[in-house]
């Protein structure tokens, strides 16, 4: 079926310029929960460095990790975390609309499912620490 | 009517994924590579990463978020005002999570 209507190239569009989202406090919000994949994926990135130098020597690896010790990669990783941070959480509340929980005919609360989630992280978070520190030597 | 088959679905599944993988478990990786080694609070010489299960793992917490980055950061950059060349961006963006893909498993099998 072919579109029916005004030609695309004959419409108004209104210009909006590339800094729109530093207009409004939501928009801002927004665009910083969008950056927070970046963020993400530069410490996977860096993550993934750390892991090839298994691959050369263990003195390679125990060398990065030592580097890591040095205040802009701890800035780097704090910045880094701060944004992961928000994923989670804005990703928490998203989640509550998404799938909204009931139990039987009642409908939870949106903040109580997204705190729920929060729970469930703290517990996957815990796991992953104690499984760390069982394996690590 | 026609239905215009995308691979959208596609991307948006792995953008999901890879949303609930960073919500999950990147933070507490973060405080243990770039805090909790470092600073010495706890000692790691990477003998834990030759485990097969837990580069399966690392596999999975590696690759899906750079879908998820992938996925958000070319909208974003559309947002930005650079739609006249998002053709290319799709490229750089998904090719870049493509690529981070092989390059994962590639390392992960070597170490």
């Amino acid at each position: 079926m072919s579109a029916v209507g005004p030609d695309p190239a004959k419409l108004y569009h209104r210009k909006t310029p590339a800094t729109w989202w530093l207009t409004n406090r939501s928009y801002f919000l927004f665009m910083l929960r969008e950056l927070s994949s970046v963020f993400i994926a530069l410490f996977l990135v860096v993550y993934l460095c750390q892991l090839y130098q298994l691959s050369k020597a263990p003195d390679a690896y125990n060398a990065f990790t030592q580097k890591l010790n040095s205040p802009g990669w701890i800035f780097f990783h704090l910045v880094a975390l701060l944004f992961a941070l928000y994923h989670s959480f804005t990703w928490f509340q998203s989640s509550a609309v998404v799938l909204p929980l009931r139990i039987g005919e009642r409908l939870i609360s949106r903040p109580i499912v997204t705190a729920l989630h929060v729970g469930a992280w703290a517990v996957v978070s815990v796991i992953v620490l104690i499984l760390f520190l069982a394996l690590k030597s | 009517m026609a239905t215009e088959k995308t691979m959208e679905p596609l991307w948006w599944g792995l953008f999901s994924a890879g949303g609930v993988v960073a919500a999950f478990l990147v933070p507490i990786h973060i405080i243990l590579v770039g805090f909790a080694v470092p600073l010495g609070w706890t000692s790691d010489t990477g003998a834990l990463y030759r485990i097969w299960w837990v580069k399966l793992y690392l596999f999975v917490l590696i690759v899906l978020p750079l879908y998820h980055w992938a996925h958000r950061f070319y909208f974003t950059l559309n947002d930005m005002g650079l739609k006249s060349i998002s053709k290319l961006l799709a490229v750089l963006c998904y090719g870049g999570a493509i690529v981070g893909t092989f390059v994962t498993a590639w390392i992960l099998l070597k170490i």
